[in-house]
């Protein structure tokens, strides 16, 4: 769930971080009253979720309240990536010395957060990482034990950064790594993080995301920020498909059917279980097919639940085939999914035995759910297919027709 | 749509029984059973595929009386 950067430098204000004066506007007079209450030059942001905003013209300056009327006017009514933006953000122009880069992802791999400071900012952090590797530091740390300031510390100064400017990024730094742990954020990044012609250090601009699953645990900090509880906060709007998917979701309570994003490939996916979602689609990419959508299953969903689900990807234009896939289940039968999907293949008017490309759900009755496939001809296997080979053998059967 | 996967038989002796539909009503945790205006027991086609073969509505009639049949099965 991504913030918009008035929000994000909102929470960072809260945590001690400073910020240059801003203020959001909706209007160009309240740009322009803005403006004139900074007294100086200001920076005026289109305040959408997509990035490249500077390229598109969502960022311009203004050197008067005038200026930054007009330059509201403009902003307020440019399309970026689809958006219009919420609002402008009015902030006072700095005058930087030196750019940073400060940010805190979570390493899916080291199952750990990871800080990456760079005192080479501004810039995508990820061409400094390929061109000046020397320049960026990194730690993983913990998510469950104190984070101390010295190893903010220590890691700020192992790529030279020195004295004053040490002093004075270390509780930014270790500042924003707490926000990440005490916010369960899964990107907190502050770039540039610059250093202003007086010495100080002032975030200028950021980028926060938070895990979709924890919005339940920030009901506080949403509610002040006035998130609302069904704005789903993606880099872009959901497609008809993708509502519809969260539509069959929503209709029923048991289980799990959902979170389908919509791609432009053939193969419809059923997948699911335990992180299956993420490996399995990752597995048909590795083996050359398209995918059709991501979904996530679990959770035991209803027959009619799983039905629906299988009946929209099967109306979605290109979808020659289905794969239903899981990791091993526990709580989700296999015989109510292979009665949902089969039931979905039917009333959409196709012969299961030819649309669903492979079934591959072990678990929990799955002897039952195997009789049922047989029944109707459906290619299944058990655990001792993996997720991988499944995935290559449902590519397989697509790219032969 | 007709049921694709089960078919529950019941015999007229537990449709008639007012107060066996009230307690079959009570305990399918799909709704396939519900009461008619008169008392009397209705099956619930369109949740028939929903039933998760608990036997629960076996275990509440005398033996015999109502069957839960896998139509994939035979």
């Amino acid at each position: 769930m991504r913030f918009y950067e008035y929000e994000a430098k909102t929470l960072l204000g809260k945590q001690g971080i400073p910020l240059p004066k801003n203020g959001t506007a909706n209007t160009p007079e309240e740009a322009a009253r803005l403006a004139g209450e900074i007294g100086g030059p200001a920076v005026l942001k289109s305040q959408v979720l997509s990035g490249g905003r500077m390229k598109a013209g969502g960022i311009k300056f203004a050197d008067s309240p005038d200026e930054a009327r007009s330059a509201a006017e403009v902003i307020l009514k440019l399309e970026i990536g689809g958006q219009l933006p919420r609002s402008v953000l009015v902030e006072a122009k700095a005058n930087v010395r030196k750019e940073y880069y400060a940010g805190v992802i979570y390493d899916a791999v080291a199952k750990r957060p990871l800080l990456i400071f760079s005192d080479m900012g501004g810039i995508d952090i990820e061409e400094v990482a390929e061109q000046h590797p020397d320049h960026v530091a990194r730690m993983h740390f913990s998510s469950l034990l104190p984070l101390s300031d010295y190893k903010v510390k220590e890691t700020i100064a192992s790529i030279g950064v020195t004295g004053g400017e040490l002093t004075g990024l270390v509780p930014i730094v270790t500042r924003l790594a707490r926000t990440f742990l005490q916010y369960d954020l899964t990107l907190a990044e502050i770039n540039p993080l610059a250093q202003l012609d007086t010495g100080r250090f002032i975030c200028l601009d950021c980028h926060i995301d938070m895990e979709e699953e924890a919005r339940d645990r920030h009901t506080a900090l949403l509610n002040e920020l006035g998130v609302k509880r069904e704005e789903t906060r993606m880099a872009r709007p959901p497609t008809p498909f993708e509502i519809k998917g969260a539509e069959v979701d929503a209709k029923d309570t048991r289980g799990v059917a959902g979170r389908v994003v919509e791609f432009d490939g053939n193969l419809g996916l059923i997948i699911g279980a335990g992180g299956g979602s993420l490996t399995l689609f990752d597995a048909v990419r590795k083996h050359g097919g398209k995918a059709a959508n991501y979904c996530e299953i679990g959770g035991n969903p209803s027959v009619t639940k799983a039905c629906e689900l299988t009946k929209l990807i099967l109306s979605k234009p290109g979808v020659e085939k289905i794969a239903v896939m899981m990791n091993v289940v526990s709580n989700t039968r296999v015989d109510i999914m292979a009665r949902g999907v089969i039931k979905g293949v039917v009333e959409s008017g196709y012969d299961p035995a030819e649309k669903i490309a492979i079934f591959r759900i072990p678990g929990s009755w799955e002897d039952e759910g195997f009789k049922i496939l047989r029944k109707y001809g459906v290619e299944y296997c058990d655990r001792s297919v993996s997720m991988n080979e499944a995935a290559r053998r449902a590519v397989e059967k697509v790219k032969k027709g | 749509m007709p049921s694709m996967f089960i078919r529950v038989d019941a015999d007229s002796s537990v449709h008639s029984n007012a107060e066996l539909a009230k307690k079959l009503t009570e305990i399918c945790p799909v709704d396939i059973f519900a009461q008619n205006p008169d008392g009397t027991l209705r099956i619930v086609e369109d949740n028939l595929d929903e039933c998760v073969l608990c036997d629960l509505c076996v275990e509440a009639c005398p033996p015999g009386a109502i069957k839960v049949v896998k139509l994939y099965e035979g």
